[in-house]
């Protein structure tokens, strides 16, 4: 327990990271959407993980005393996260759909292109 | 001993992020983000988490993973090659993760239950819930009844997303020819094979479906005592209509589940989930305040979880329909 | 007993461990989609299934049984599909099956 410490959010950040640079560096769209999936994947993790207890258990409450649970609170809130995520991608997803259909491809730079001659 | 599990689980998130960023071919790297949502969901089990570990498997394998196939059989599957050296976002993200690794140089120790985030409210709800709500699982308590005002706003989240994809794609591409020729994309990759070259797929899927949906039902129900609720359940019906229509085809799926069905669905469950709130108010609590509904507060608690995780469970169902049969029926434009 | 079941729960977590890894072994070492295929699909039927069935008898009698049970019947019946499935894709999407000598036209 111990040789994890604050390794534990040091990983995700850089799970996050990870995320974050295919985002931006990476010029196909559907790319980027997978990068912000990854991104929002690892941000969970990171909630989740501050609200984990050493030596605790799942919060669904069990008959007898002295049984250490974790925090319910960002559970509840990443389930929303969830869903928003999965919305955020279906839309994504979507538009993507649409630009290819409107300018043939879905590089960005092509579609910058495309823009600037227009 | 828990610790190697986390460091395991990690190290290939890692890896199968870094592979993400690398690969060139669409397709793998949409089977990689698969393959890291299950991963995460490992994790977060691993960190007690079930319920959102559910979540995560059938969302992020499940229905994410449809979608971006769906679109990359629309799309097109290879990515280009970059055209320049990126250095500026190799710049932002360092410096990014710097920050960010500097500010958890003064975060609390992982896992200390003596850590701020453990002190004030979660006890009150660990201890009090069982008295006031008197259901097991305390996550189900706080979303559908402590929290359940943020709810209402995830669930109109999710009906938004589907509108928004009703709107960007019910009008089709602008084909020069319509009619029978160009046929949805789903049908076309079909092919012309006889209906008798799929018996296997035919027979297991029918063997698979009514157990699909079945644990679908049991998730909902079960929300209150385990693991589950109406958002997992809703998902896994889904995925039932959806192993539908990849084995039968989106014509036959589309006369099981009409995409009507889905429409009134997506908003029905809202008006469900937003009406139990006015009812409350008309009976002179807060808006979603369960007490007035029954005679004893505890049964009323129950009652308006129950009423409200049914409400979630249909517009989720709804709109997940809906946005498939939209990615699955959108018609292949011809170069 | 309890020595007897905990002994069978370690021969069977290691021998599913064993097939999980030489399926992945086949998935890098195989020389095409289809033999690579075959030896991913024994991942999930025997290696998942000495898996659980060692954690069902570490669960006794209990209902976590049942559900580890039928996990595996699903798994079961679930995984030969869904490799037959992927055969049947390849060979629609024209997927040469390697050959040692260049296929004779006859």
């Amino acid at each position: 327990m111990t040789i994890l410490g604050n390794y534990f959010y040091w990983v995700v950040i850089f799970l996050m990271m990870l995320g974050f640079y295919t985002l931006i560096a990476r010029a196909n769209l559907v790319k980027k959407l997978i990068g912000l999936s990854i991104f929002q994947g690892s941000v969970f993790l990171l909630y989740i993980g501050m609200g984990k207890i050493l030596g605790g258990t799942a919060p669904i409450l069990v008959a007898g005393t002295g049984v250490r649970y974790s925090n319910p609170i960002p559970h509840a809130l990443i389930l929303t996260a969830i869903v928003v995520s999965v919305a955020v991608t279906a839309v994504g997803l979507a538009l993507t759909i649409r630009i290819k259909e409107a300018f043939g491809t879905v590089e960005e730079d092509e579609i910058h292109e495309h823009d600037e001659a227009f | 001993m828990e610790a190697v599990i986390h460091i395991a689980l990690l190290a290939l998130l890692a890896i199968t992020a870094a592979a993400i960023i690398r690969l060139r071919s669409l397709f793998a790297a949409v089977m990689l983000a698969g393959i890291y949502s299950l991963l995460a969901a490992a994790l977060l089990v691993a960190l007690d988490a079930v319920d959102v570990a559910l979540m995560e498997a059938a969302v992020g394998a499940g229905i994410s993973t449809v979608l971006m196939l769906g679109t990359l059989s629309l799309v097109g599957r290879k990515e280009k090659r970059p055209v320049r050296q990126p250095i500026l976002p190799l710049f932002v993200v360092l410096v990014t993760g710097g920050v960010l690794v500097y500010g958890t140089l003064d975060v609390p120790r992982f896992g200390d239950p003596g850590n701020p985030v453990h002190q004030h409210v979660a006890p009150r709800y660990l201890e009090e819930s069982i008295d006031e709500i008197g259901i097991p699982n305390v996550v189900t308590s706080v979303l559908a009844s402590y929290r359940a005002y943020d709810t209402l706003g995830e669930t109109a989240v999710i009906f938004t997303a589907a509108v928004g994809v009703l709107l960007l794609l019910t009008s089709g591409p602008p084909l020069s020819r319509r009619g029978s020729e160009a046929r949805p994309a789903a049908t076309a990759a079909r092919g012309a094979a006889p209906l008798d070259d799929r018996v296997i797929l035919r027979v297991g899927a029918k063997m698979v479906i009514p157990f699909i949906l079945m644990f679908g039902l049991y998730v909902q129900f079960h929300g209150d005592y385990g693991p589950g609720g109406g958002f997992q359940a809703a998902v896994i019906f889904a995925t039932a209509f959806i192993l539908y229509v990849l084995v039968f085809g989106l014509e036959d799926a589309q006369r099981v589940l009409p995409p009507r069905v889905g429409y009134v669905c997506a908003a029905l469950g809202v008006l469900i989930f937003a009406g139990v709130g006015i009812v409350t108010v008309a009976e002179g609590a807060n808006f979603l305040e369960y007490g007035p509904l029954l005679g004893d507060p505890k049964g009323a608690q129950v009652a308006g979880i129950m009423l409200v995780e049914f409400g979630v469970l249909v517009t989720v169902f709804g709109v997940m329909v809906t946005i498939f049969y939209v990615f699955a029926g959108r018609r292949r434009l011809r170069p | 007993m309890a020595m007897v079941i905990d002994g069978l729960s370690w021969i069977l977590i290691a021998s599913g461990v064993f097939f999980v890894v030489v399926g992945a072994l086949g998935l890098i070492r195989m020389p095409d989609f289809y033999t690579r295929l075959h030896a991913a699909g024994m991942t999930d039927s025997i290696g998942a299934g000495c898996i659980l069935l060692a954690l069902a008898l570490q669960s006794g009698f209990t209902l976590v049984t049942v559900r580890l049970l039928l996990v595996w019947a699903f798994l079961l019946l679930t995984s030969p599909v869904g490799t037959h499935a992927l055969a049947r894709a390849a060979r629609a999407g024209h997927v040469e099956p390697y050959r040692a000598a260049p296929a004779r036209r006859d």
